[in-house]
């Protein structure tokens, strides 16, 4: 198989591995981009594409198909944030967020949806964003569709998520196909961990490699630690190089010039670099309004072998229960699979000893169901708030209130109907005091009495956004429509963080879509050409 | 006065009062297991892989110091402040008065039964105090992913690895 980064760097890539420095740098450029995720890759490759200068920032290292050998063990603490443990500053929600070259997707399930239009219409209402709709924005997500060959997934689902079409259609709830980035996808199951066959079209092999052709430099193993301001400009970025743990510092420092900063650090990095440079935010909006899907799991013991973890693992989805309530109402949610491996799938089983060890003896008969809850959009939920720890690191509140476990209740219940429907023996919510249920009738009388609370419910997220919320004026938003901070004109946020809401859907098509919008219009006022054709 | 377990484990200021003393004891934060604290986490994964873990007690003693090398990998690709954190947790458990008040295990963890150390484990799960129902957390996930991180306990749950033989 050959490594596609492997070769970009014998042929000449710029990238600097800031944990090797031996000395301080001083580096010009540009424009310089916090974060090689969703929205630091591509605006590196928009902007490199109109001739400027960029150098990105990565806090994690750079892997690729060579490194990803499908282990857990290596894995998560290679790729993922505080290796897959991240967790909210009470420890009820666990977070999976990468951290590497890439960022998130590099790590994802290649789940592709467009931003749905009742999440326009409702920031438009409450946001002000007039210039974003389903119009303006169909363009940038063709763009980005095209690119990123996100198509239908043409296989069949495997088992696990043949159980979701098959509970649903018994019970007439209608399903669909989930899109997925990927060309020439081995249907392996092991997305999670890196694809190892370079099908995934992460940024990692896409936009990134773009724009290192084009001469842009990577840093990793470096902190972007604080913007330095003078009046209404950002004049440059302090950043402090990693040991190769990613962990401990390595004692060097780069400092960043440049014209232009775009911060796309991720929903808990980018509010927080923001404050621990003590940017303007006179309206306190800074950090706050932080959302997570957060996610319930329901598992179930199915009659013939399962295999979750084998084969593509996001493939199909259903909406139903987002529909049936006004977007602001009791909290919808949506309904998809998690692939299970041993790791993942036994850390986060409920129990221990002897209760956990069987459970654990029939995984290849198990299917995981989860409910992604749209958090945001109830006037009740309004998210959670990143903070600096004593270290200047963030930490994330997130609260959750009754509004979250009313949504819960009805999507466990939701869950368990369905994989009953399909022929469950068993099945149980993953909750510390749930006995798990033989039939319907009697999961529909437990799950109603389960006492849903912080710990008991085992609660996760895998999509962080919000935090530099964009709106009209700056005393309901952090940034513009364009991602442009409202008090510093150099400065730019690409990427998750500026979602006034969540989404109802995984993120990373969102974040795309609007990413390539907003850097082609600072591309072309940087540059000087003409603004895009795309309205 | 000698406060019950239970009246103890509910004091949440005792509680953290512990937890403040016990990181003080730690202030060094990121260190190596102590000789104390590889017992006390291998008394708690033998009750927490009880069922997954062999009969045989030579086999049993050397899967669990292979799991507790693995939690201190873990461990050590954790962020700096949940390290310090874990750090304060192990120290506490380890100190003879927290393990039995907060604990409420009396005898020391290398004698402690399974029994009694899974009454502990119990306790903290399904503690009022969001403080013990994390630490049980904790413990739990490190111990799991531990054990199932390693290659030779996937034939038991007939996980067959990850496909070979293309690459």
């Amino acid at each position: 198989m050959q490594d596609p980064i492997k070769t970009g760097l014998a042929n000449g890539w710029k990238h600097v591995d800031a944990s090797t420095l031996t000395r301080n740098q001083t580096v010009g450029a540009d424009v310089v981009i916090v974060g090689t995720g969703a929205g630091g890759g591509v605006t590196a490759d928009i902007l490199s594409d109109a001739g400027l200068r960029v150098v990105l920032i990565e806090e994690g290292p750079l892997r690729s198909s060579s490194d990803f050998r499908m282990r857990e063990a290596d894995a998560y603490p290679e790729l993922y944030q505080e290796s897959a443990s991240r967790k909210t500053a009470d420890k009820a929600v666990n977070i999976l967020q990468g951290r590497c070259v890439g960022g998130s997707t590099t790590v994802n399930w290649t789940s592709s949806f467009r931003t749905p239009p009742e999440v326009f219409d409702f920031w438009q209402r409450q946001f002000g964003l007039r210039q974003l709709s389903v119009e303006s924005m169909s363009s940038w997500f063709a763009v980005m569709e095209h690119k990123l060959w996100v198509r239908s997934w043409d296989t069949p689902p495997n088992q696990n998520n043949q159980v979701l079409v098959a509970g649903a259609e018994k019970l007439g709830i209608p399903v669909a196909g989930i899109k997925r980035n990927v060309k020439g996808c081995w249907n392996l199951g092991y997305c999670g961990m890196g694809c190892p066959t370079n099908a995934k079209q992460s940024m990692l092999l896409t936009t990134i490699p773009a724009a290192l052709n084009r001469g842009a430099t990577l840093y990793t193993r470096l902190r972007a630690e604080r913007l330095r301001f003078t009046g209404s400009r950002v004049s440059a970025l302090d950043c402090m190089a990693l040991q190769p743990d990613g962990i401990h510092p390595a004692g060097k420092r780069v400092q960043l010039r440049a014209r232009h900063f775009v911060v796309a650090g991720g929903a808990i990095g980018s509010p927080a670099l923001l404050m621990r440079s003590g940017i303007p935010d006179p309206y306190r909006l800074l950090g706050k309004r932080t959302f997570l899907h957060p996610v319930i799991i329901s598992s179930a013991l199915m009659p013939a072998r399962v295999d979750a973890y084998a084969g593509a693992p996001q493939s199909i989805y259903s909406d139903h229960f987002l529909h049936r309530a006004p977007i602001d109402g009791p909290l919808g949610f949506k309904l998809e699979t998690p692939p299970l491996h041993p790791v993942l799938y036994a850390t986060t089983l409920q129990g221990f000893g002897e209760a956990h060890a069987r459970l654990m003896r029939e995984f290849t008969h198990v299917n995981a169901l989860l409910a992604l809850l749209r958090d945001g959009f109830h006037p009740e939920s309004r998210g959670g708030q990143v903070r600096l720890g004593s270290d200047g690191l963030p930490v994330l509140d997130y609260p959750l209130g009754d509004v979250i476990w009313e949504g819960a209740r009805r999507a466990l219940l939701a869950m368990a109907e369905i994989q009953f429907a399909a022929g469950a023996r068993w099945v149980t919510p993953v909750h510390e005091t749930s006995p798990g249920y033989s039939s319907w009738a009697e999961a529909k009388k437990g799950i109603a009495e389960l006492p849903l609370k912080p710990f008991l419910c085992r609660v996760v997220s895998a999509h962080v956004m919000g935090g530099c919320g964009m709106a009209d004026t700056p005393q309901r938003g952090v940034v513009d429509h364009r991602g442009r901070h409202f008090w510093l004109g150099n400065l730019s946020v690409h990427d998750g963080s500026v979602f006034p809401t969540s989404l109802g859907a995984n993120p990373q098509l969102s974040i795309y879509g609007l990413v390539a919008r907003n850097a082609s219009l600072l591309a072309a006022e940087l540059s000087g050409r003409p603004p895009p054709v795309i309205p | 006065m000698i406060l019950s377990r239970r009246q103890f484990i509910q004091t949440g200021l005792a509680g953290s009062l512990v937890l403040s003393f016990a990181g003080w004891l730690n202030a060094a934060s990121a260190r190596r297991l102590s000789a104390a604290e590889r017992e006390m986490l291998a008394a708690l994964c033998s009750a927490l892989l009880d069922g997954a873990l062999p009969k045989d007690a030579e086999q049993r003693r050397q899967l669990v110091a292979l799991t507790v090398d693995g939690i201190a990998t873990a461990v050590d690709g954790l962020s700096l402040a949940t390290q310090k954190e874990l750090g304060e947790l192990f120290g506490l458990l380890v100190l003879a008065p927290a393990r039995l008040l907060l604990a409420g295990v009396g005898k020391p963890w290398r004698e402690a039964s399974i029994a009694e150390v899974s009454e502990f484990l119990q306790d903290w799960r399904s503690s009022r105090l969001g403080l013990l129902q994390s630490a049980y957390g904790a413990l739990h996930d490190l111990t799991f992913g531990a054990w199932y991180a390693r290659t030779d306990t996937w034939e038991a749950i007939g996980y067959p690895g990850p496909p070979r033989g293309y690459f």
